[in-house]
């Protein structure tokens, strides 16, 4: 094992040895030759590929760059290095001579630098530069940009130096190499190389190739339809996720209500102020957090499930004491309560914080997302959203199927008078199952804090919609609910991707008001004696 | 059964009379005297800001009649109302929009909207907005037929209660949006607003504005007098009758998708109506009047004056809307709390209304 060590350590010496000091003949070059050769010699410190050799480019560039006689000096303001040695030399010597670079060199130093900085072992830095060269590099970074992609890890890292690299590729003298960058490209599912290729089989105004060479022109025809039906398959998957992904926050935003509306028959148009509740708790607890315990920080959502489920349970419970229960049998008075209830709580909230949107953060492990193809990324929090929502209906059926609760609540739905003769406390189950609905919509407001904004209005943006699901699924039913979510969610994204947003949503409400017209009861009726309750 | 039987011959009694001529005489003598003729120093001086918001307020009564009527009479509570009402808006906007002519910012023949968004030519549906007959026409035909072809096929699929309420919001969700967009030819989210003249004379001055609020008293009080006709005729009363067991009408052998689709289109041209008076007074309109919001405030107007009885809807829309203008001035923040907590009152304690508590003290 150690002597395995010691190759390794004897062969890394070996291979950093070239690079200890910066080539002495490379730069002399720079300092003392004419313009051909000031390039040449920014190609060679590339190529030799020393991070040290960014600074005397850099000062090249910058006019900072002076001979001392034989030595070359970077002299910034009162201090002075020895370009070579990176030595300290004080005080700066007189008679100084400076090395001029003009545009040519300028730019050739912009992406030599960029060049350089590529073998940097901060991510950022690496990332900038690459994103320097991918706007313009000659052919002689070609190696350098190969050899940076050989040990390059990061996929957004690679995916611009790819393209930079085949960019250099395609205008290159060379026809077999050109040929060979067209057919690698024909495996990149990179939005931006399609844009790349796309000149080689243009047309001018005469109808004339602007590629002359046909074998070209058709290697690129051939690359482009690969990649155009690989983009075309990334397109639908990324089509069908948004779709599954509006259709689990409609679902979320829309299940409370199922309870409520769906199965105690309550309009409450309060629903959406229950999820804001939610939300706001989420972001009381996203402060304690970072006050009290900022290294915990990332795990605030987990903590912050149970309050804003608490929060809106106990608000729902308190209104259906107060207000709603008094109401039962009399839906259009309901809805008008529960508006008032609604304003009465927005304005709370703006009062308690403030009429500006508040700032709920992600914690780290939501961000970013998995790449699936090379024009689609989907996003951690959605896909955290997606499996929230699908715990939150298998949590709401496993309660309402399995337990006493659960099959009261069912018992009272279906027949009240007969429940309450068999004992069941009605007005508890009432109560409880309004409380459950709204807890419901909490545990809705603190998802969705994660991915809009969360302002006293945030539950208006969600009513309307939350009230088209249930209507549209069927009263009484959780699938119908389920499914009617996520039907619409994907209609909407997909008429969305033809036509825009708005009209999508115009589109949608219509289709829902033709819809039930049609079927006032809704896709999922219920059957037999449960309707007549 | 002797007040059925007399109110069914005649709309009013004569104390009811005498109240209506009054309420005429303030409206179309006294306003207007201390309005135009009393110098501004005077403490009887109406100034232009009462004259607005007075108007303003009269055509927010025509919407609460229009809603009483198929509320309150036949048991549809819509929350859409809005809409018909920004149609009717809408339709005076455009032609109030022409109105303007080269005097608009850009002193181009188009309206500044569309100069802005670099537009050549009018839209389609700007056929003939610079006539006055054709803008009439618009803001009671688009109401109307909108509500006609929506009523008849919910009406007639049986849609009610809370479901027709979501679809009538829904509806009027919708057309905001579009309505909002730029392309859509309605001027985005700014919709039509510095207007300059109406008929040819110009808008802000004191005698087209009396002019206007005297044509929304007359607005008022035909809408009033037409209203209380058709609830104590017997087309009143099978509406009263659907409201209250529309199964037991309809087996009677009425069919009752004709009269409620009846007073809903009416009640739709109504508001179109209000729409179309408030514009010029207000001197904006924008798709916010389309928001659902809106819509619903007009039910709890009804619901504070006490539904079913249409002298109540005017009450409400009255005393809700001074309190509002009052309040937003002096406790902005505590509006909605005010407004919130009027709704939940009412539903709970009042559900006759102010009205019902009055005749409620009377009876006792």
């Amino acid at each position: 094992m150690s002597m395995r060590n010691t190759l390794l350590a004897l062969i890394l010496g070996l291979l950093a040895h070239p690079v200890l000091a910066l080539d002495a003949a490379a730069v002399a070059k720079l300092a003392h030759g004419d313009s051909d050769e000031k390039i040449e010699a920014i190609n060679a410190l590339v190529a030799a590929g020393d991070e040290r050799a960014a600074p005397l480019l850099q000062a090249l560039a910058d006019g900072e760059l002076f001979l001392a006689g034989k030595r070359v000096l970077i002299v910034r303001g009162d201090e002075s290095t020895d370009a070579l040695t990176g030595e300290k030399v004080s005080p700066t010597p007189t008679g100084l001579e400076d090395v001029v670079a003009n545009n040519r060199i300028r730019r050739e130093i912009g992406a030599a630098v960029a060049g350089l900085k590529l073998s940097s072992p901060r991510r950022e830095a690496r990332l900038a530069a690459a994103k320097e060269l991918a706007g313009g590099a000659d052919e002689a970074m070609l190696p350098r940009v190969k050899q940076a992609l050989a040990g390059e890890k990061d996929a957004e890292i690679r995916a611009l130096l790819e393209l930079t690299s085949a960019t250099i590729e395609l205008d290159s003298s060379d026809k077999a190499l050109r040929l060979e960058a067209i057919r690698t490209l024909g495996a990149s599912s990179n939005p931006s190389i399609k844009t790349l290729l796309l000149p080689l089989v243009a047309r001018d105004k005469a109808g004339q190739y602007a590629e002359p060479d046909s074998e070209l022109r058709e290697e690129a025809q051939k690359s482009l339809r690969a990649i155009g039906g690989r983009l075309a398959w990334g397109e639908r998957a990324g089509l069908l996720f948004a779709g599954v992904s509006l259709g689990s926050i409609l679902l979320l935003a829309a299940l409370g209500l199922a309870i409520t509306y769906g199965l105690m028959g309550v309009i409450n148009l309060a629903h959406g102020e229950l999820i804001m509740i939610g939300a706001y708790s989420t972001y009381v607890v996203q402060n304690l957090f970072r006050a009290y315990a900022p290294e915990a920080f990332d795990w605030y959502l987990v903590f912050a499930l149970p309050p804003a489920f608490a929060a809106s349970a106990l608000v729902g419970m308190a209104l259906e004491r107060s207000v709603i229960r008094w109401l039962y049998g009399r839906p259009l008075e309901t809805l008008l309560a529960t508006w008032g209830i609604s304003l009465v709580l927005i304005q709370a909230v703006r009062t308690l914080f403030g009429a500006q949107n508040v700032q709920v953060e992600n914690p780290a492990w939501m961000s970013g997302g998995i790449e699936v193809l090379g024009n689609v990324v989907l996003p951690w929090s959605r896909i955290v959203i997606i499996g929230f929502a699908a715990a939150v209906v298998a949590g709401i059926w496993l309660l309402l199927t399995r337990t006493r609760l659960g099959l009261f609540v069912r018992g009272v739905t279906q027949n009240r008078a007969m429940a309450s003769c068999v004992g069941v406390p009605t007005a508890r189950v009432d109560m409880l199952a309004f409380g459950l609905g709204a807890g419901v919509a909490g545990l809705a407001g603190c998802a969705l804090s994660q991915i809009g904004n969360v302002g006293p209005d945030l539950g208006q943006a969600y009513i309307v919609d939350s009230f088209m699901v249930v209507v549209l699924g069927g009263v009484g039913q959780l699938a119908g609910t389920v499914y009617a979510a996520l039907g619409l969610g994907l209609v909407n994204k997909m008429i969305e991707s033809w036509s825009g947003a708005v009209i999508a949503k115009i589109a949608v409400l219509v289709f829902i008001v033709v819809f039930i017209q049609k079927r006032p009861q809704g896709m999922f009726a219920l059957r037999g004696r449960a309707v007549e309750a | 059964m002797g007040p059925i039987a007399s109110s069914i011959s005649r709309p009013y009694g004569c104390r009811g009379w005498i109240v209506l001529g009054a309420f005429a005489f303030v409206l179309f003598v006294v306003f207007p005297l201390a309005n135009l003729v009393l110098p501004a120093t005077s403490p009887f001086h109406v100034s232009a800001y009462w004259v607005t918001l007075i108007g303003k307020i009269m055509c927010y009564a025509i919407v609460a009649l229009a809603i009483d009527l198929v509320w309150g009479y036949a048991g549809i509570l819509s929350l859409g109302h809005g809409l018909f009402f920004a149609l009717g808006g809408y339709a005076m906007g455009m032609y109030l929009m022409r109105q303007i002519g080269r005097d608009g910012q850009y002193r181009a023949e188009l309206p500044d909207f569309m100069v802005f968004l670099d537009w050549k030519e009018l839209p389609w549906h700007w056929w003939m907005s610079d006539q006055f007959w054709w803008a009439a026409l618009l803001m009671v035909a688009v109401p109307g037929l909108l509500a006609f072809v929506f009523g008849y096929f919910a009406f007639r699929s049986r849609v009610k209660g809370v479901y027709f309420s979501i679809i009538t919001q829904a509806l009027t969700f919708a057309a905001m949006l579009l309505f909002f967009r730029n392309e859509t030819g309605f001027g985005g989210n700014n919709g039509f607003t510095d207007f300059k003249r109406i008929l040819g004379i110009p808008i802000t001055t004191d005698e087209t504005r009396i002019a206007l609020f005297a044509i929304t008293g007359a607005a008022l009080l035909g809408t009033l007098l037409l209203g209380r006709w058709l609830v104590t005729s017997k087309f009143g009363r099978v509406l009263a009758a659907i409201r209250d067991a529309e199964a037991r009408v309809m087996f009677c052998g009425y069919n009752t998708v004709h009269y409620k689709l009846f007073v809903w289109t009416l009640s739709a041209v109504l508001c179109g109506i209000a729409g179309a008076l408030y514009v010029p007074q207000v001197g904006i309109i924008n798709p916010s009047e389309m928001s659902p919001a809106n819509s619903i405030e007009i039910a709890i107007w009804v619901a504070v004056g006490g539904r079913g009885t249409l002298a109540g809807a005017i009450l409400g829309a009255g005393l809700v809307n001074g309190a509002k203008s009052v309040l937003t001035q002096v406790l902005p923040e505590y509006w909605l709390f005010v407004l919130g907590a009027l709704f939940i009152l009412v539903t709970l304690f009042m559900p006759r209304g102010v009205l019902g508590l009055l005749s409620r003290k009377r009876a006792a």
